[in-house]
């Protein structure tokens, strides 16, 4: 079972990660523990599973992409 | 319908023009709206000679696509245009375009606001901004007042 996990923004410069895997895990929030080795989540941490906003203790499977990122601040 | 994520510098007023004729409008819009956002050189009181947008390459596309369909649903609308620029930008550059068409303006000036929210809510973007000292990334975007 392998997970695709993304970092974005401010979030991939303060992990210092930017793409992995992860195996095991059936929760985005599991994801992020694992991807990051249980770093601290700071509160305003956005997720998203196959391209959609989600949240983290929405289920994932086999070859999801989960993505973490802070507040999006395009236009 | 088109979205678009460039790197390159744009002319908005030439990719309006440029996108009505290939759309082949004539004769039946009455209403363009049009929102073109530029890079200001200061925010939060402090200079910003640069900034750098990142994004989500495959989500930014799926999102800019699901906020036209969205904005075809909940408006009468002819066409729409949006254009939103990634990596390194100046001040004085524009960042994005976003342009509704339709029959009557109400439609088209609705949309147009409606996409700009939405977008600067949901479109996995973000700033990085040059400052006299030294990067920083932007947490939030204004509340646009």
């Amino acid at each position: 079972m392998t997970i695709h996990v993304k970092f974005f923004a401010s979030l991939k410069d303060k992990l210092n990660l930017e793409d992995t895997t992860v195996e095991q895990a059936n929760t985005a929030g599991q994801a992020w523990d694992i991807a990051t080795d249980n770093a601290d989540r700071p509160s305003n941490v956005l997720v998203a599973i196959n391209l959609e906003y989600a949240q983290f203790d929405d289920t994932i499977k086999a070859g999801d992409e989960v993505a973490f990122f802070p507040p999006v601040t395009g236009g | 319908m088109t979205a678009q994520i460039i790197e390159h510098i744009f002319d908005p007023w030439q990719a309006i023009a440029k996108h009505q004729k290939a759309a082949n409008l004539s004769q039946q819009f009455g209403a363009t709206a049009t929102f073109v956002g530029t890079m200001r050189d200061f925010n939060d009181n402090a200079d910003v000679s640069a900034m750098t947008l990142e994004h989500y390459p495959a989500m930014t596309a799926h999102y800019l696509e699901k906020l036209i369909e969205e904005a075809k649903i909940k408006w009468p609308l002819l066409d729409v245009l949006i254009i939103h620029r990634v990596g390194e930008i100046t001040p004085s550059e524009t960042i994005m375009l976003i342009a509704c068409w339709s029959a009557h303006r109400r439609a088209s000036l609705d949309a147009c606001n409606w996409l700009i929210e939405e977008l600067k809510h949901r479109a996995p973007f973000w700033k990085k901004e040059t400052r006299p000292d030294g990067e920083r990334w932007v947490e939030k975007n204004t509340d646009g007042l």
